[in-house]
Protein backbone atom coordinates (compact mmCIF):
# COMPACT_ATOMS: atom_id res chain seq x y z
CA UNK A 1 0.00 0.00 0.00
CA UNK A 2 1.05 3.41 -0.49
CA UNK A 3 3.72 2.69 -3.49
CA UNK A 4 4.43 5.26 -5.70
CA UNK A 5 4.01 4.42 -8.80
CA UNK A 6 6.23 5.83 -12.01
CA UNK A 7 3.85 7.02 -15.01
CA UNK A 8 4.33 9.63 -17.77
CA UNK A 9 1.46 12.27 -17.88
CA UNK A 10 0.74 13.77 -21.56
CA UNK A 11 0.22 17.37 -20.84
CA UNK A 12 -0.13 20.07 -23.31
CA UNK A 13 1.50 17.83 -25.85
CA UNK A 14 4.57 17.16 -23.60
CA UNK A 15 5.26 14.47 -21.54
CA UNK A 16 6.14 14.64 -18.39
CA UNK A 17 7.69 11.39 -16.28
CA UNK A 18 6.29 11.52 -12.42
CA UNK A 19 6.56 9.61 -9.94
CA UNK A 20 2.81 9.30 -7.75
CA UNK A 21 1.08 7.71 -5.08
CA UNK A 22 -2.16 6.63 -6.80
CA UNK A 23 -4.06 8.64 -4.42
CA UNK A 24 -2.95 11.87 -5.94
CA UNK A 25 -4.92 13.71 -7.44
CA UNK A 26 -4.25 14.69 -11.03
CA UNK A 27 -4.75 18.63 -10.16
CA UNK A 28 -1.85 18.15 -7.13
CA UNK A 29 0.23 16.46 -9.94
CA UNK A 30 -0.22 18.98 -12.21
CA UNK A 31 0.86 21.32 -9.94
CA UNK A 32 3.15 19.86 -7.77
CA UNK A 33 5.01 17.49 -10.25
CA UNK A 34 4.46 19.11 -13.50
CA UNK A 35 4.70 22.39 -12.26
CA UNK A 36 2.10 23.64 -13.74
CA UNK A 37 0.00 25.81 -11.10
CA UNK A 38 -2.25 27.32 -13.89
CA UNK A 39 -4.85 25.01 -12.61
CA UNK A 40 -6.25 25.78 -9.45
CA UNK A 41 -7.90 24.21 -6.74
CA UNK A 42 -10.83 25.19 -4.67
CA UNK A 43 -13.19 22.87 -2.93
CA UNK A 44 -11.82 19.48 -3.89
CA UNK A 45 -14.87 17.64 -4.38
CA UNK A 46 -16.06 18.12 -7.49
CA UNK A 47 -18.46 21.56 -6.85
CA UNK A 48 -16.68 24.67 -7.84
CA UNK A 49 -14.88 23.52 -11.28
CA UNK A 50 -11.70 25.68 -10.21
CA UNK A 51 -9.70 22.82 -11.64
CA UNK A 52 -11.02 21.88 -14.76
CA UNK A 53 -9.13 20.21 -17.48
CA UNK A 54 -9.43 18.93 -20.49
CA UNK A 55 -8.90 14.59 -20.52
CA UNK A 56 -9.41 13.04 -24.09
CA UNK A 57 -11.25 16.13 -25.73
CA UNK A 58 -13.49 16.29 -22.85
CA UNK A 59 -13.19 19.04 -19.58
CA UNK A 60 -13.10 17.27 -16.32
CA UNK A 61 -12.65 18.13 -12.83
CA UNK A 62 -8.97 17.05 -12.11
CA UNK A 63 -9.85 16.75 -8.19
CA UNK A 64 -12.06 13.64 -9.07
CA UNK A 65 -9.44 12.01 -11.31
CA UNK A 66 -6.40 10.32 -9.68
CA UNK A 67 -2.81 11.31 -11.85
CA UNK A 68 -2.63 7.30 -12.45
CA UNK A 69 -5.54 7.26 -14.18
CA UNK A 70 -4.87 9.97 -16.99
CA UNK A 71 -1.96 7.50 -17.71
CA UNK A 72 -1.41 7.08 -21.41
CA UNK A 73 -4.75 10.10 -21.63
CA UNK A 74 -3.69 13.22 -23.36
CA UNK A 75 -4.52 16.35 -20.37
CA UNK A 76 -5.04 19.90 -21.90
CA UNK A 77 -4.35 22.61 -18.93
CA UNK A 78 -5.11 26.53 -19.48
CA UNK A 79 -1.13 26.68 -20.26
CA UNK A 80 -1.43 24.77 -23.53
CA UNK A 81 -4.82 27.15 -24.49
CA UNK A 82 -2.94 30.07 -26.08
CA UNK A 83 -0.59 29.52 -28.68
CA UNK A 84 3.11 31.61 -28.05
CA UNK A 85 1.83 35.34 -27.42
CA UNK A 86 -1.57 34.37 -29.54
CA UNK A 87 -4.05 34.41 -26.61
CA UNK A 88 -7.22 31.44 -27.52
CA UNK A 89 -10.33 33.63 -28.30
CA UNK A 90 -11.97 32.89 -24.71
CA UNK A 91 -8.75 34.45 -23.27
CA UNK A 92 -8.87 37.39 -25.41
CA UNK A 93 -12.66 37.97 -24.80
CA UNK A 94 -12.70 37.50 -21.08
CA UNK A 95 -10.27 39.62 -21.05
CA UNK A 96 -11.97 42.54 -23.45
CA UNK A 97 -15.28 41.41 -21.38
CA UNK A 98 -13.66 41.68 -18.09
CA UNK A 99 -15.23 38.22 -17.62
CA UNK A 100 -12.80 37.73 -14.07
CA UNK A 101 -11.77 39.87 -11.21
CA UNK A 102 -9.70 38.03 -8.59
CA UNK A 103 -9.13 35.33 -11.71
CA UNK A 104 -9.33 31.99 -9.31
CA UNK A 105 -12.03 30.36 -11.04
CA UNK A 106 -10.89 31.65 -14.59
CA UNK A 107 -8.69 28.62 -16.15
CA UNK A 108 -11.51 26.33 -15.05
CA UNK A 109 -14.00 28.33 -16.62
CA UNK A 110 -11.50 29.11 -19.72
CA UNK A 111 -11.33 24.56 -19.93
CA UNK A 112 -14.42 24.25 -19.68
CA UNK A 113 -15.74 26.22 -22.39
CA UNK A 114 -12.72 25.29 -24.35
CA UNK A 115 -13.50 21.46 -23.55
CA UNK A 116 -17.34 21.31 -24.13
CA UNK A 117 -16.60 23.46 -27.47
CA UNK A 118 -14.10 20.50 -27.98
CA UNK A 119 -16.64 17.84 -27.50
CA UNK A 120 -19.37 19.41 -29.69
CA UNK A 121 -18.32 21.93 -31.85
CA UNK A 122 -22.00 22.44 -32.93
CA UNK A 123 -22.83 23.59 -28.93
CA UNK A 124 -25.43 26.62 -29.12
CA UNK A 125 -25.48 29.37 -26.92
CA UNK A 126 -27.75 27.96 -24.49
CA UNK A 127 -26.00 24.95 -24.13
CA UNK A 128 -23.07 26.91 -23.59
CA UNK A 129 -24.72 28.54 -20.67
CA UNK A 130 -25.95 25.42 -19.43
CA UNK A 131 -22.36 23.93 -18.93
CA UNK A 132 -20.97 27.15 -17.93
CA UNK A 133 -23.85 26.57 -14.92
CA UNK A 134 -21.10 23.79 -13.94
CA UNK A 135 -18.28 26.28 -12.52
CA UNK A 136 -18.74 28.99 -9.81
CA UNK A 137 -17.44 32.42 -9.87
CA UNK A 138 -17.74 34.61 -6.35
CA UNK A 139 -16.38 38.17 -7.91
CA UNK A 140 -17.91 38.55 -11.66
CA UNK A 141 -22.01 38.13 -11.03
CA UNK A 142 -21.59 35.37 -14.06
CA UNK A 143 -22.74 38.08 -16.57
CA UNK A 144 -19.41 39.01 -17.96
CA UNK A 145 -18.53 34.98 -18.06
CA UNK A 146 -21.08 34.36 -20.28
CA UNK A 147 -20.91 37.49 -22.27
CA UNK A 148 -17.10 36.39 -22.87
CA UNK A 149 -17.71 33.14 -23.55
CA UNK A 150 -20.68 33.80 -26.31
CA UNK A 151 -18.95 36.13 -28.41
CA UNK A 152 -15.49 33.63 -27.96
CA UNK A 153 -17.80 30.89 -29.48
CA UNK A 154 -18.56 32.83 -32.55
CA UNK A 155 -14.95 33.00 -33.01
CA UNK A 156 -14.51 29.35 -32.29
CA UNK A 157 -17.02 28.40 -34.93
CA UNK A 158 -15.40 31.35 -37.75
CA UNK A 159 -11.57 29.64 -36.87
CA UNK A 160 -11.27 33.25 -36.00
CA UNK B 1 -6.82 17.56 0.75
CA UNK B 2 -5.65 13.69 0.70
CA UNK B 3 -7.74 10.48 0.22
CA UNK B 4 -6.20 7.88 2.59
CA UNK B 5 -3.76 5.31 0.81
CA UNK B 6 -4.62 2.89 -1.09
CA UNK B 7 -3.52 0.49 -3.60
CA UNK B 8 -4.89 0.75 -7.18
CA UNK B 9 -4.96 -1.94 -9.78
CA UNK B 10 -6.57 -1.19 -13.42
CA UNK B 11 -7.64 -4.23 -15.41
CA UNK B 12 -8.39 -4.71 -18.86
CA UNK B 13 -10.99 -7.05 -18.88
CA UNK B 14 -14.21 -8.38 -16.84
CA UNK B 15 -12.85 -11.71 -15.43
CA UNK B 16 -9.75 -10.02 -14.31
CA UNK B 17 -11.67 -7.64 -12.17
CA UNK B 18 -13.80 -10.17 -11.14
CA UNK B 19 -10.79 -11.98 -9.87
CA UNK B 20 -9.90 -8.67 -8.00
CA UNK B 21 -13.07 -8.22 -5.99
CA UNK B 22 -13.12 -11.72 -5.11
CA UNK B 23 -9.29 -11.32 -3.52
CA UNK B 24 -10.32 -8.63 -1.81
CA UNK B 25 -14.38 -8.80 -0.64
CA UNK B 26 -15.59 -5.71 0.75
CA UNK B 27 -12.04 -3.54 1.37
CA UNK B 28 -12.22 -3.34 -2.43
CA UNK B 29 -14.10 -0.82 -4.61
CA UNK B 30 -14.71 -0.45 -8.20
CA UNK B 31 -13.61 2.78 -9.33
CA UNK B 32 -15.58 3.49 -12.81
CA UNK B 33 -16.66 7.58 -13.27
CA UNK B 34 -15.67 8.25 -9.69
CA UNK B 35 -17.54 11.30 -9.52
CA UNK B 36 -19.33 10.37 -6.11
CA UNK B 37 -16.85 7.91 -4.99
CA UNK B 38 -13.27 10.25 -5.07
CA UNK B 39 -15.63 13.06 -3.33
CA UNK B 40 -16.43 11.07 -0.90
CA UNK B 41 -12.66 9.62 -0.60
CA UNK B 42 -11.04 13.09 -0.47
CA UNK B 43 -13.72 14.03 2.34
CA UNK B 44 -12.09 10.48 4.06
CA UNK B 45 -16.12 9.44 4.02
CA UNK B 46 -14.90 5.88 1.98
CA UNK B 47 -11.63 4.86 2.79
CA UNK B 48 -11.36 1.55 0.62
CA UNK B 49 -7.86 -0.25 0.74
CA UNK B 50 -8.29 -1.26 -2.94
CA UNK B 51 -9.42 0.28 -6.00
CA UNK B 52 -10.19 -2.02 -8.80
CA UNK B 53 -10.13 0.91 -11.84
CA UNK B 54 -12.98 -0.31 -14.50
CA UNK B 55 -12.30 2.64 -16.92
CA UNK B 56 -9.78 0.44 -19.41
CA UNK B 57 -12.37 -2.59 -19.64
CA UNK B 58 -13.70 -1.58 -23.37
CA UNK B 59 -15.73 -4.66 -23.16
CA UNK B 60 -17.63 -2.28 -21.23
CA UNK B 61 -18.07 0.66 -22.89
CA UNK B 62 -21.43 -0.33 -25.17
CA UNK B 63 -24.26 1.24 -25.83
CA UNK B 64 -27.08 -0.74 -28.30
CA UNK B 65 -30.42 -1.62 -29.27
CA UNK B 66 -31.15 -5.58 -28.97
CA UNK B 67 -34.05 -7.73 -28.16
CA UNK B 68 -36.25 -4.94 -26.94
CA UNK B 69 -33.87 -3.29 -24.93
CA UNK B 70 -31.88 -0.41 -24.64
CA UNK B 71 -28.36 -2.15 -23.55
CA UNK B 72 -26.29 0.09 -21.62
CA UNK B 73 -22.78 -1.26 -20.82
CA UNK B 74 -21.44 -0.72 -17.79
CA UNK B 75 -19.02 1.95 -18.80
CA UNK B 76 -21.30 4.16 -20.51
CA UNK B 77 -20.82 8.22 -19.33
CA UNK B 78 -23.98 10.18 -18.89
CA UNK B 79 -22.64 12.30 -21.61
CA UNK B 80 -23.78 9.61 -23.82
CA UNK B 81 -27.49 10.60 -23.42
CA UNK B 82 -27.00 14.10 -24.10
CA UNK B 83 -28.52 13.78 -27.48
CA UNK B 84 -31.07 10.81 -27.84
CA UNK B 85 -29.33 7.20 -27.97
CA UNK B 86 -32.08 5.57 -29.49
CA UNK B 87 -35.02 6.11 -31.73
CA UNK B 88 -38.64 6.87 -30.09
CA UNK B 89 -39.51 7.77 -26.64
CA UNK B 90 -37.04 6.19 -24.54
CA UNK B 91 -34.26 8.07 -26.55
CA UNK B 92 -36.00 11.50 -26.22
CA UNK B 93 -36.51 10.79 -22.34
CA UNK B 94 -33.31 9.66 -21.63
CA UNK B 95 -31.89 13.24 -22.97
CA UNK B 96 -34.42 15.28 -21.00
CA UNK B 97 -33.32 13.67 -17.48
CA UNK B 98 -29.80 13.75 -18.38
CA UNK B 99 -29.58 17.35 -18.04
CA UNK B 100 -30.51 17.23 -14.31
CA UNK B 101 -27.65 14.65 -13.65
CA UNK B 102 -24.98 17.15 -11.86
CA UNK B 103 -22.83 19.23 -14.23
CA UNK B 104 -21.54 18.88 -17.64
CA UNK B 105 -17.72 18.05 -16.72
CA UNK B 106 -19.54 15.45 -14.11
CA UNK B 107 -21.17 13.65 -16.82
CA UNK B 108 -18.10 13.60 -19.05
CA UNK B 109 -16.57 11.03 -16.29
CA UNK B 110 -19.93 9.55 -14.39
CA UNK B 111 -21.26 6.66 -15.62
CA UNK B 112 -25.27 5.37 -15.79
CA UNK B 113 -24.20 1.86 -13.78
CA UNK B 114 -22.08 4.08 -11.09
CA UNK B 115 -25.32 6.03 -10.50
CA UNK B 116 -27.13 2.65 -9.99
CA UNK B 117 -24.48 1.24 -8.06
CA UNK B 118 -24.23 4.29 -5.82
CA UNK B 119 -27.73 4.09 -5.10
CA UNK B 120 -28.10 8.23 -3.72
CA UNK B 121 -31.76 9.24 -3.45
CA UNK B 122 -31.38 11.82 -5.28
CA UNK B 123 -30.23 10.04 -8.08
CA UNK B 124 -31.91 10.68 -11.72
CA UNK B 125 -30.87 7.14 -13.54
CA UNK B 126 -32.45 5.02 -10.21
CA UNK B 127 -35.31 6.74 -10.79
CA UNK B 128 -35.59 6.22 -14.36
CA UNK B 129 -34.19 2.12 -13.40
CA UNK B 130 -36.74 2.05 -11.13
CA UNK B 131 -39.71 3.58 -12.96
CA UNK B 132 -38.52 2.08 -16.34
CA UNK B 133 -38.34 -1.79 -14.77
CA UNK B 134 -34.56 -1.91 -15.78
CA UNK B 135 -32.65 -5.38 -15.14
CA UNK B 136 -29.44 -5.15 -13.83
CA UNK B 137 -27.14 -7.52 -14.90
CA UNK B 138 -24.20 -8.22 -12.39
CA UNK B 139 -21.11 -11.11 -12.99
CA UNK B 140 -19.03 -12.07 -9.98
CA UNK B 141 -16.69 -14.95 -10.22
CA UNK B 142 -19.41 -17.19 -8.56
CA UNK B 143 -21.19 -16.33 -11.48
CA UNK B 144 -24.30 -13.74 -13.19
CA UNK B 145 -27.44 -13.11 -12.47
CA UNK B 146 -30.16 -10.04 -13.63
CA UNK B 147 -31.77 -7.88 -10.44
CA UNK B 148 -34.88 -5.93 -11.31
CA UNK B 149 -34.58 -2.47 -10.26
CA UNK B 150 -37.38 -3.22 -7.84
CA UNK B 151 -35.45 -5.40 -6.20
CA UNK B 152 -31.75 -3.67 -6.10
CA UNK B 153 -31.95 -0.50 -4.13
CA UNK B 154 -32.44 -1.70 -0.50
CA UNK B 155 -32.14 2.26 0.94
CA UNK B 156 -29.49 4.88 0.83
CA UNK B 157 -26.11 4.43 -0.93
CA UNK B 158 -27.26 0.22 -0.23
CA UNK B 159 -28.20 -1.86 -3.27
CA UNK B 160 -28.37 -5.88 -3.36
CA UNK B 161 -25.19 -5.88 -5.20
CA UNK B 162 -22.62 -7.92 -3.31
CA UNK B 163 -18.86 -6.87 -2.31
CA UNK B 164 -17.53 -9.26 -5.23
CA UNK B 165 -20.38 -8.22 -8.00
CA UNK B 166 -19.71 -6.09 -10.55
CA UNK B 167 -22.64 -4.18 -12.60
CA UNK B 168 -21.68 -5.12 -16.27
CA UNK B 169 -25.11 -4.01 -18.05
CA UNK B 170 -28.37 -2.13 -17.61
CA UNK B 171 -30.93 -2.98 -19.98
CA UNK B 172 -33.94 -0.20 -20.42
CA UNK B 173 -37.37 -1.78 -22.58
CA UNK B 174 -38.26 0.37 -25.29
CA UNK B 175 -40.92 2.44 -25.07
CA UNK B 176 -42.52 2.04 -28.84
CA UNK B 177 -44.46 5.36 -30.42
CA UNK B 178 -47.58 5.08 -28.22
CA UNK B 179 -45.83 6.51 -25.04
CA UNK B 180 -44.34 9.47 -23.53
CA UNK B 181 -42.24 10.63 -21.14
CA UNK B 182 -41.95 13.81 -18.81
CA UNK B 183 -39.88 14.53 -16.00
CA UNK B 184 -39.48 17.69 -13.47
CA UNK B 185 -36.99 18.45 -10.95
CA UNK B 186 -36.61 20.68 -8.45
CA UNK B 187 -33.10 21.99 -7.23
CA UNK B 188 -32.11 25.53 -5.73
CA UNK B 189 -29.36 25.88 -8.19
CA UNK B 190 -28.84 24.15 -11.74
CA UNK B 191 -27.19 20.96 -10.81
CA UNK B 192 -27.48 20.55 -7.32
CA UNK B 193 -28.84 17.68 -5.66
CA UNK B 194 -33.08 17.12 -6.66
CA UNK B 195 -35.32 17.92 -3.23
CA UNK B 196 -38.23 16.12 -5.34
CA UNK B 197 -38.59 15.18 -8.79
CA UNK B 198 -41.01 13.06 -10.76
CA UNK B 199 -40.55 10.78 -13.66
CA UNK B 200 -43.75 9.72 -16.32
CA UNK B 201 -44.48 7.44 -19.23
CA UNK B 202 -48.27 7.93 -20.38
CA UNK B 203 -49.98 6.41 -23.39
CA UNK B 204 -52.99 8.19 -24.37
CA UNK B 205 -55.42 7.24 -26.92
CA UNK B 206 -57.87 9.98 -28.01
CA UNK B 207 -57.46 11.73 -24.70
CA UNK B 208 -57.17 9.19 -22.40
CA UNK B 209 -54.68 7.43 -20.29
CA UNK B 210 -54.75 3.83 -21.28
CA UNK B 211 -51.20 3.09 -19.28
CA UNK B 212 -49.14 4.95 -17.08
CA UNK B 213 -46.07 4.35 -15.17
CA UNK B 214 -45.01 6.69 -12.63
CA UNK B 215 -42.05 7.62 -9.87
CA UNK B 216 -40.43 9.83 -7.86
CA UNK B 217 -37.03 10.74 -6.34
CA UNK B 218 -35.25 12.62 -3.61
CA UNK B 219 -37.88 12.30 -1.27
CA UNK B 220 -36.90 9.39 0.32
CA UNK B 221 -33.92 6.57 1.29
CA UNK B 222 -34.95 5.54 -2.55
CA UNK B 223 -36.44 5.89 -5.55
CA UNK B 224 -40.58 5.26 -4.85
CA UNK B 225 -42.98 3.47 -7.92
CA UNK B 226 -46.27 5.07 -7.39
CA UNK B 227 -48.69 1.68 -8.29
CA UNK B 228 -51.50 3.20 -6.90
CA UNK B 229 -51.48 6.34 -8.15
CA UNK B 230 -50.47 4.86 -12.05
CA UNK B 231 -53.80 2.53 -11.15
CA UNK B 232 -55.55 5.52 -10.45
CA UNK B 233 -54.54 7.08 -13.75
CA UNK B 234 -55.74 4.12 -16.26
CA UNK B 235 -58.95 5.59 -17.95
CA UNK B 236 -58.87 8.87 -16.87
CA UNK B 237 -58.76 11.87 -19.38
CA UNK B 238 -55.47 13.13 -19.73
CA UNK B 239 -56.09 16.80 -18.13
CA UNK B 240 -54.45 18.77 -15.75
CA UNK B 241 -57.45 18.52 -12.62
CA UNK B 242 -56.23 14.93 -13.43
CA UNK B 243 -53.06 15.11 -12.87
CA UNK B 244 -53.46 17.60 -10.38
CA UNK B 245 -54.93 14.97 -8.57
CA UNK B 246 -52.55 12.36 -8.89
CA UNK B 247 -49.95 15.19 -7.74
CA UNK B 248 -51.64 15.85 -4.41
CA UNK B 249 -52.23 11.50 -4.30
CA UNK B 250 -48.47 11.00 -4.75
CA UNK B 251 -47.63 13.56 -2.07
CA UNK B 252 -50.05 11.89 1.01
CA UNK B 253 -48.34 8.21 -0.66
CA UNK B 254 -44.87 8.86 1.33
CA UNK B 255 -43.47 10.10 4.48
CA UNK B 256 -41.07 12.70 2.55
CA UNK B 257 -37.47 12.95 4.22
CA UNK B 258 -36.48 16.34 6.08
CA UNK B 259 -32.69 17.45 6.35
CA UNK B 260 -31.18 20.90 5.98
CA UNK B 261 -32.41 21.55 2.56
CA UNK B 262 -35.70 20.92 2.66
CA UNK B 263 -38.25 19.92 5.57
CA UNK B 264 -41.16 17.34 5.03
CA UNK B 265 -43.75 19.38 4.71
CA UNK B 266 -42.09 21.56 1.80
CA UNK B 267 -41.22 17.94 -0.11
CA UNK B 268 -44.27 17.01 0.19
CA UNK B 269 -45.54 20.11 -1.77
CA UNK B 270 -42.57 19.34 -4.26
CA UNK B 271 -43.63 16.21 -5.10
CA UNK B 272 -47.14 16.98 -5.70
CA UNK B 273 -45.95 19.97 -8.25
CA UNK B 274 -43.09 17.26 -9.70
CA UNK B 275 -45.70 14.88 -10.37
CA UNK B 276 -48.34 17.54 -11.97
CA UNK B 277 -45.68 19.14 -13.99
CA UNK B 278 -44.65 15.22 -15.57
CA UNK B 279 -47.91 13.95 -16.10
CA UNK B 280 -48.48 17.00 -18.21
CA UNK B 281 -45.15 17.28 -19.50
CA UNK B 282 -45.84 13.37 -20.47
CA UNK B 283 -49.37 14.22 -21.75
CA UNK B 284 -48.28 17.22 -24.16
Amino acid sequence: MNDRLAITLNVNGQSYPVTVEPRKSLADALREDCGLTGTHLGCEHGVCGACTVIVDGRPVRSCLMFAVQAEGLAVCTVEGLAEGEALHPLQRHFWEQHGLQCGFCTPGFLMLAAGAFEADPTIDEAEMIDVLSSNLCRCTGYQNIAKAVSLALQDMRAGV
Amino acid sequence: MKPAAFDYHRPTDVVAALALLDAHGADGKVLAGGQSLVAAMNFRLARPGVLIDVNRIAELDYLRVEGGHLRVGALTRHAAFHRPVVDGPLGTLLSRVVEHVAHYPIRQRGTFAGSLAHADPASEWCLTATVLDAEISVRSLRGARSIPASAFFKGTFTTALEPDELITEIRLPLLDAGWRGGFSEFSRRAGDFALAMALAVLRVESGVIRAARLGIGGVADRAIRLHAVEAALVGREATESIFRAAGAEASRAVEPSADIHASSEYRRDLIAAMVARALAEAAA
